[in-house]
C-alpha cells in the first residue's frame, strides 16, 4: 500500500511540477523504504552488495536496543528518584504554572494516562519504578520530543543543502539524528537541541561537502557544541533525571570527584553491594545521558554491527584494549601508592560501564566516514581514543566525560594515521623490490 | 589620486588582510570577546601599520637588503611602544584588558606583511594610505567578530546590556562557546564564506 502511495505521488515531484523543489525529500523517503530502481550507469566499482542506505538501516537496527533502553531508563530513573526522595508524582497541572514555556506536559499526560488505563490489568500504568510499561511511556515522552526536534530541524537543513546543490538527501542523517538524542540528558531544552543539530549538520558536515566528506562525526560535533555553549544544561547533578529540584549525580560524576568511594557511596544509598551496583550500571539502570547508560544494549548493537561487518571490530577491540590498559596502568600506580589522585583508582571494569564509553566505542568511534580506513590505522585509532578517554577521565577531572572529546580527537587524527600507514606500506614494498 | 583611493579602499573587501591574505588571525581570536577591546585594538593596529609603513617607505632606499627585516622590526616595535604607552596613559582600564596583545602587535603578520610587500616598493604617502586601508580591513573583521561574540556570548554590546541573561534574572541564555577562541574561527569562516559568495573571484581552487 505504501508503495502505491509513493508511486502515486511521484509525478508531483517531477521536473517542472510545482513540488519539484521537494524532490530530494521524496527521493530520500522512497529509497529509504524501498530499493532504488535506478541502475548506476557507466563503469562502476562494486566492493560488495551493500549500499549506503542498507548500511544505515542496519545501524539503526543496531541502535534500537539503546533507544528502547533510553526510554525505559529515563522513566525508571524519574520514578525511582521520586520514590526515594519522597517527591509526590503530580499528575495534574499545578495551580500557578511556571509559564507556558516550561509547561510540565509530561507529568500531566502521564497522570491522564494513569487515570485512563485504571483496571486494564497488566497494561494499567502507575507512576512507580516497578511498572515497566509506565517507565517506558514516561521516558518516551522525554526522548521522543528531543528525537523529533533533532530529526525535523536536521532534515530541513539537509533538504536545504540537497535542494540547493541538486543532490539527494543522504541517509547518514537518519543515524546522526538517532545518535544525538541518545547522548543528551533528558532535561535538555528543545531549542538547544535545534541549535545543536543545526551546528552538527551545517558546520560539521555540509560545509565540508556532506556525508562522506565530513571529518568530524556530526552527532558528536553537535554534542560538543552544546557542551561548550550551554554547559549548564549538559553538565551537573540536576539535569540527568527529570524531577524538579532534586539532584541525582551520575556514578561517573561521583567517581570523578571521589574515585571508587563515590561509587560505593551511591551503591550504599541504594542498599546494593558494589558488584550488584556494577550490574545495574551494566544493564543501564543508572542516571546519565539518555541512551548511553546501558553497556549491555551497546554490546547487543556491537554484536550486530560486527556480524554484518559494518562496524569495525578492530576499532572496537583496540579501543577497549586501550581504555582498559590505561585504566589498569593508572589503577596500578594508584594501588602502588605512586599517585594519590582518587580518580586514578577507579577499577578498569567500572570505567567500561560508566558514562558513554561503551556507546562511544560501538556507535561513535566506528563511524566509517570519520574513522581510520586502513586496518593497521584502525588499531592505532581505536587505541588512541581509548587511551585519551581514560586520560581525560582520570587526569583532567575538570571535564565530566572524556569519551566525546577523545573520539573527536581521534576523528581529527584519523586521516594522519591513515597517511602514515599508507606511507609505511609504500616504503615497505619499495624495500622489498630493491 | 585613484592610486591613493585604491590603496585605502581595496583592502576592505577586495583584498582583506584577514579574509583573503589570512594574516593577523591570532589577535582576531584573542581580543574579540568584547567590542570595546576590539575597537581599541583596531585603532592601535591601524595607527601602527600606517605610521610604520610611512617610515619604512621613506627609508626604503637606505635599508640594506640583508638586514631589512630587522630594520622593519625596529620601526614597528618603536611605534607599538608609543601606542602602548599612550593606551596606558589615557585608557588604562582597556589597556589592562588587552594585556599583552598590544605588545604583540609587533608580531602581527599584517605589519610585516605590508612593510615587506608594499612599503618597500612604494612611495611614503601611498604606503601610508595602504597602511590605513589594511588597518580598516582588519578593523572591519574585528568589529564584526566582536559584535557577534559580545552580543551572543554575553548579551551585551559595548558593555550595555541588550539581552538580559538568565543569571541576572533575564531570559537570555548566553552562548558560552562564543567566549572561547574557536568561535572566532567559525565566525571568520562564515565571514569569508559570505564575502566570497559576493566576490567569487576570491575563491581559490
Amino acid at each position: 500500500m505504501l508503495r502505491k502511495i509513493m508511486d502515486k505521488i511521484e509525478p508531483w515531484f517531477e521536473k517542472g511540477k510545482p513540488l519539484h523543489f521537494a524532490w530530494p525529500a521524496y527521493d530520500a523517503m522512497d529509497t529509504f523504504l524501498y530499493t532504488s530502481n535506478v541502475t548506476t550507469k557507466g563503469s562502476v566499482q562494486v566492493r560488495d552488495s551493500l549500499c549506503l542506505k542498507r548500511l544505515m538501516t542496519t545501524v539503526m537496527i543496531a541502535v534500537a536496543p539503546c533507544v528502547l533502553m533510553a526510554m525505559y531508563n529515563t522513566g525508571f530513573q524519574s520514578f525511582q528518584l521520586m520514590e526515594k526522595m519522597g517527591v509526590p508524582f503530580v499528575g495534574s497541572l499545578p495551580d500557578s504554572c511556571c509559564g507556558w514555556f516550561s509547561f510540565p506536559w509530561q507529568s500531566w499526560l502521564m497522570g491522564q494516562l494513569c487515570a485512563w488505563t485504571q483496571g486494564w490489568g497488566f497494561l494499567a500504568l502507575s507512576p512507580n519504578p516497578t511498572n515497566w510499561l509506565a517507565c517506558f511511556v514516561y521516558g518516551a515522552m522525554y526522548f521522543l520530543p528531543v528525537y523529533i526536534v533533532t530529526f525535523v530541524v536536521g532534515i530541513l537543513w539537509e533538504w536545504a543543502f540537497a535542494a540547493f546543490r541538486g543532490h539527494e538527501i543522504n541517509e547518514g542523517f537518519f543515524v546522526t539524528s538517532l545518535l544525538l538524542p541518545l547522548t543528551l540528558p533528558a532535561t535538555i531544552p528543545l531549542w538547544q537541541v535545534a541549535i545543536a543539530i543545526t551546528f552538527g549538520v551545517v558546520v560539521a558536515k555540509e560545509l565540508f561537502g556532506g556525508t562522506g566528506r565530513n571529518f568530524l562525526n556530526p552527532a558528536l560535533a553537535a554534542r560538543a557544541f552544546l557542551f561548550f555553549t550551554f554547559s549548564q544544561q549538559i553538565v551537573g547533578d540536576t539535569i540527568w533525571v527529570p524531577v524538579d529540584g532534586v539532584t541525582a549525580a551520575t556514578p561517573l560524576g561521583m567517581a570523578l570527584t571521589d574515585g571508587m568511594n563515590g561509587i560505593r557511596q551511591l551503591a550504599f544509598q541504594q542498599n546494593l553491594t558494589e558488584m550488584q551496583y556494577w550490574f545495574n550500571a551494566f544493564f543501564g539502570l543508572i542516571p546519565g545521558s539518555m541512551g548511553e547508560t546501558s553497556a549491555l544494549c551497546c554490546l547487543i548493537g556491537a554484536a550486530l554491527l560486527v556480524y554484518t561487518g559494518i562496524g569495525s571490530w578492530r576499532i572496537m577491540s583496540s579501543l577497549l584494549v586501550g581504555a582498559m590498559g590505561t585504566a589498569f596502568l593508572f589503577y596500578f600506580l594508584y594501588a602502588a601508592g605512586f599517585v594519590t589522585n582518587p580518580t586514578m583508582g577507579i577499577f578498569p571494569h567500572w570505567h567500561f560501564v560508566l558514562g558513554g564509553l561503551a556507546f562511544g566505542m560501538v556507535f561513535m568511534a566506528t563511524d566509517p566516514v570519520t574513522g581510520s580506513m586502513t586496518y593497521t590505522g584502525q588499531y592505532l585509532y581505536g587505541f588512541l581514543i581509548g587511551f585519551v578517554i581514560i586520560l581525560v577521565r582520570a587526569v583532567n577531572t575538570a571535564y565530566p566525560e572524556g569519551v566525546m572529546l577523545a573520539i573527536l580527537f581521534g576523528n581529527v587524527t584519523a586521516p594522519l594515521i591513515d597517511y602514515f600507514v599508507v606511507q609505511a606500506n609504500i616504503k615497505r614494498r619499495e624495500l622489498r623490490n630493491v | 589620486m585613484s592610486h591613493y583611493k585604491e590603496a585605502i579602499l581595496d583592502p576592505i573587501f577586495k583584498n582583506n588582510p584577514i579574509a583573503l591574505q589570512v594574516l593577523g588571525i591570532c589577535s582576531a581570536l584573542a581580543v574579540t570577546t568584547k567590542l570595546e577591546t576590539a575597537i581599541t585594538m583596531s585603532l592601535a593596529v591601524t595607527a601602527v601599520v600606517a605610521c610604520s609603513n610611512f617610515v619604512i617607505s621613506a627609508i626604503r632606499n637606505f635599508i640594506p637588503d640583508s638586514i631589512r627585516m630587522i630594520v622593519q622590526m625596529v620601526v614597528i616595535a618603536s611605534f607599538v611602544m608609543v601606542v602602548d604607552q599612550i593606551l596606558k596613559a589615557y585608557a588604562f582600564e582597556i589597556s589592562r584588558q588587552l594585556s599583552v596583545f598590544v605588545g604583540l602587535i609587533i608580531t602581527n603578520c599584517i605589519l610585516m606583511g605590508r612593510a615587506e610587500a608594499f612599503a618597500m616598493k612604494n612611495p611614503p604617502v601611498l604606503s601610508f594610505c595602504d597602511g590605513i586601508g589594511n588597518g580598516l580591513g582588519y578593523s572591519l573583521v574585528l568589529c564584526v567578530l566582536a559584535t557577534v561574540r559580545e552580543l551572543v556570548g554575553s548579551g551585551k554590546l559595548l558593555g550595555f546590556v541588550l539581552l538580559p541573561t538568565v543569571n541576572n534574572g533575564g531570559w537570555y541564555q548566553p552562548w558560552g562557546l562564543m567566549l572561547l577562541a574557536p568561535s572566532a574561527f567559525f565566525l571568520i569562516g562564515f565571514f569569508i564564506w559570505i564575502l566570497r559568495t559576493f566576490r567569487p573571484e576570491q575563491i581559490e581552487d
